[in-house]
């Protein structure tokens, strides 16, 4: 976390993957150039960085400083909701 | 087992929520981080950010050691999880991994599993009963 943390903290959020090496001409890339990112079983995790809560403390967590490690990753659609 | 939450909520308002509310279901709140995907963009990489509400819905992730996703489940907000299924998911995908013997459905720990090849093959209903299904 920087020292002062400001009411904005940007973080990296998603990691894109590097761009491939050979570009089709014919095909423009989608999405801006950025590749196109999404979770399916037996490929890859998409990787991030966030900002957390943890401990009473503010931090950053990248997900792939838990590789090695089984992963459960848990999204909802916000605090104080009520299932 | 590391166990991330991740909503759409800043890591200031986790902060309130873990103080005002968790801390009283749960002694000392919850003692896993609980990450902040302010603008979306980890629940679209998940395909979970709902965008008309600007939510993350509940999806559920389970990455192994390679970083590989295993097991993935997608719920719109009305329904919570089964936290004992998670759980048997990844004990079964842990059996998998260290054994390489498969787990048929119902399996939990202690239950029957399968070497999968070509002598099983018709010969299932010998080893495996639908009843074994349930719980």
């Amino acid at each position: 976390m920087p020292e002062k943390e400001g009411c904005l903290t940007p973080v990296e959020g998603v990691i894109q993957e590097p761009e491939p090496q050979q570009k089709s001409e014919t095909q423009p890339a989608e999405n801006g150039g950025k590749r196109f990112m999404s979770a399916r079983v037996g490929q890859p995790a998409p990787d991030f960085v966030a900002n957390a809560f943890h401990q009473g403390q503010a931090k950053q967590i990248k997900l792939s400083d838990h590789k090695g490690e089984w992963i459960v990753l848990c999204f909802y659609p916000g605090d104080f909701t009520f299932v | 087992m590391t166990v991330l939450a991740v909503s759409t909520d800043s890591h200031f308002t986790h902060k309130i929520w873990q103080k005002e509310e968790l801390e009283k279901m749960v002694e000392g709140g919850v003692p896993f981080p609980m990450l902040s995907d302010a603008n979306g963009s980890i629940g679209r990489a998940y395909g979970v950010y709902e965008e008309a509400a600007g939510v993350d819905i509940r999806g559920r992730f389970i990455i192994d050691p390679d970083f590989t996703i295993r097991a993935m489940e997608v719920l719109t907000p009305e329904v919570g999880r089964n936290v004992s299924e998670l759980i048997r998911q990844v004990k079964a995908f842990q059996h998998v991994v260290k054994t390489g013997e498969v787990t048929p459905s119902g399996w939990q720990p202690g239950k029957p599993t399968l070497k999968p090849g070509f002598t099983l093959a018709g010969e299932v209903w010998k080893e495996w009963k639908p009843e074994m299904a349930f719980d």
